[in-house]
């Protein structure tokens, strides 16, 4: 019996009368089996690719005579020696899957034209059901080895998840937004925000070369070092400097990391800035969109590097944008680029923070259209300085209202439709009444769920406060269930849709995206839940 | 506005089957969308087409009835989209990435 595999090709066989044949899509030897004839043993080599009787088979007509066979090979030789008479090749579809190798006759006596026409017959019908057994084998295979690369990828893409800034930094008077969309299951784009001494933010964005693992493991280290050296240093180019020199002995070759580091001061607004390789960020102000100017070369390509560092002043109203190449590199269907021009014409645009955010990604798809297979890793970072409140606080009215619904399932939408009539008259955007509408309702369930477990006779209240510049909206439960968990993965549809998460569990990411700012609060007894909506602009519409 | 009784109504049309929604998407609506996916399954066409045009409130557990439809769906080899979604839930399905696994039509027709 022979077995044939790619690329080495192993020869298995029994050296005595008639054998069976067998799957031929392992290059382990056969076992015996238990009451073999003492008179049959098994024989198993290795054929060269380049061994000249895997041709000769592949053609032959029928069973080869060894005795007769005129061939320089050293797999004849072996089988000879193995006491292999004859060869009957296995073919299907015109490729070679094995070999049935039989030794003399007992009755020493040659294979006759019946035997040989036989053995013909049979190597004819053995051959596709060999094949086939080979194919079942080999997906099955496969199938495995998909499987186990995928659960990889998902625990790959839950661990670069702890890489990313779980929450935004809550900051008086700014609105930041981000943005995370690898291109594949893990990414090499990474940002970070990172409190630094003095109440100022240390804000990161980042981008490897290539996409996928190599990229995610990089953009790991990267940002570890970047986290490291932001608690030793407050200047963004000793940062990029001290990062530079130890990525470049361990950076995998053709890889490098562009990355910016700045430093912002909320409270005045100022903003220093260094850059290895990166986009220049880009500033709306009131003279315009400009860019902040910064040089040096990207991370890990050559040590020694100065990093000039650049600053300025976000003002009052100014929106700041940082990206990464796969905003501005995407292509449209007809393989256009998204390119520079039109990501700062939609920075025109006054907004605040998250719109701007949302504007992009909306102009993004726009250019894209629906069929886009994302090209690289997209990250982008906004900031927005609030206008001066003064003006604001004498044009905008504030109210406080409160109630309580009982804590009954289906109740979420009372209390979401008590809020939206409570802020009614505030002149909230449409599009920002249906976020805070759909925020109150989630956070509410959540209090029914857990604070009042679903019971008619446990309240959940509901206070509803604007201020000159925010709409807040707290809500409190009995916290008969203890605090709404908040360590609950990050839902991810890829791991919803395989199966490897459960459907539910959008609520607080749905929460989070919705308002500008959610905190928890509990006092033992009950838990406040404060969702705040910045007011409109004047400049909103 | 009081709670809207949620329906799901299962059409045959050229190359398609739409299952037209209407109400809340809840937790309450489970039952009637698992009915209605299998008589989509009984009709077994390449492509389903949720028509969101008459639903006015979706919650979190609506988004994961939507997931659970749409794994089914995919398992089964047959493309989804979205039509007459708000502009609101346009953009939750956004940002929950439903809609890069669905195609979303603007509007109430395609």
């Amino acid at each position: 019996m022979t077995a044939l595999t790619r690329p080495i090709r192993r020869l298995l066989g029994r050296a005595a009368p008639p054998v069976e044949a067998a799957p031929a899509s392992s290059t382990e030897p056969i076992a015996e089996p238990a009451t073999a004839d003492p008179a049959i043993s098994s024989i198993g080599l290795d054929i060269a690719e380049s061994d000249p009787l895997l041709a000769y088979l592949q053609s032959a007509p029928g069973p080869v005579d060894l005795a007769r066979l005129e061939l320089e090979s050293p797999a004849v030789t072996a089988l000879r020696e193995a006491g292999v008479a004859l060869i009957v090749p296995l073919v299907s579809q015109g490729e070679l899957i094995g070999t049935l190798n039989l030794g003399p006759r007992l009755s020493e006596q040659d294979y006759s034209t019946d035997d040989r026409r036989l053995l013909t017959t049979l190597a004819a019908q053995a051959a596709p059901a060999i094949r086939v057994a080979q194919l079942v084998r080999e997906q099955a295979n496969e199938a495995a080895e998909r499987e186990r690369m995928e659960q990889e990828m998902r625990v790959a893409t839950l661990i670069q998840q702890q890489f990313l800034p779980r929450e935004l930094p809550n900051l008086p008077q700014w609105q930041i937004a981000a943005y995370y969309g690898p291109a594949r299951a893990v990414g090499g784009d990474f940002y970070d925000f990172i409190e630094m001494p003095g109440g100022r933010i240390g804000i990161a964005v980042g981008d490897v070369t290539d996409k996928g693992v190599p990229a995610a493991l990089v953009m790991a280290r990267t940002h570890s070092i970047l986290r490291a050296e932001a608690s030793r240093s407050e200047s963004p180019g000793a940062i990029l400097a001290r990062a530079n020199e130890l990525l470049v002995p361990e950076m995998p070759a053709r890889m490098f990391v562009t990355c910016l580091f700045a430093i912002l001061d909320p409270e005045t607004g100022r903003i220093v800035l260094a850059n290895a390789g990166h986009n220049l960020p880009y500033i709306r102000t009131d003279d315009g969109v400009v860019e902040l100017r910064a040089t040096g070369m990207p991370l890990g390509l050559m040590a020694d590097i100065v990093y000039e560092e650049t600053e300025g002043v976000i003002a009052p109203g100014s929106n700041v944008l940082l990206y990464s190449d796969g905003l501005v590199e995407a292509h449209d269907p007809a393989q256009k680029m998204f390119g520079f021009p039109r990501l700062r014409q939609a920075m025109t645009i006054d907004d605040a923070g998250s719109e701007l955010l949302d504007r992009l990604l909306e102009d993004l798809h726009g250019f894209t259209g629906p069929d886009w297979e994302q090209e690289d890793d997209i990250t982008l970072v906004t900031l927005r300085r609030a206008s001066g409140v003064s003006q604001q606080a004498a044009e905008a009215p504030s109210l406080t209202t409160g109630f309580s619904i009982p804590g009954e399932d289906g109740n979420e939408r009372l209390a979401m439709d008590r809020v939206s009539a409570a802020v009614a008259d505030l002149g909230l955007a449409p599009a920002r009444l249906e976020r805070l509408k759909t925020a109150v309702s989630e956070a509410t369930m959540n209090a029914i769920e857990y604070g009042s477990q679903g019971r008619a006779d446990v309240p959940v209240d509901v206070e509803v406060e604007a201020t000159p510049d925010a709409v807040i909206v707290r809500i409190t439960d009995r916290a008969l269930s203890g605090a709404v968990p908040d360590d609950a993965e990050t839902p991810d549809i890829d791991l919803k849709l395989a199966g490897a998460q459960k459907a539910r569990g959008w609520g607080l990411f749905l929460i989070k995206n919705m308002v500008d700012s959610m905190d928890v609060t509990t006092d033992g007894s009950t838990q406040t839940v404060t969702l705040t909506m910045a007011r409109k602009e004047p400049s909103d519409g | 506005m009081d709670e809207r009784r949620f329906g799901a109504e299962v059409t045959e049309i050229p190359d398609e089957v739409r299952v037209r929604l209407s109400g809340d998407l809840n937790a309450r609506a489970d039952e009637t969308l698992a009915g209605a996916y299998e008589r989509v399954v009984a009709l077994g066409p390449r492509r389903m087409s949720l028509d969101f045009g008459q639903v006015g409130y979706i919650n979190s557990t609506g988004i994961a009835l939507v997931v659970r439809l749409l794994a089914e769906a995919r398992r089964d080899g047959r493309a989804v989209r979205a039509i007459g979604l708000t502009e609101h839930y346009r953009e939750i399905f956004r940002i929950t990435r439903l809609s890069d696994f669905m195609e979303i039509v603007e509007g109430d027709a395609a």
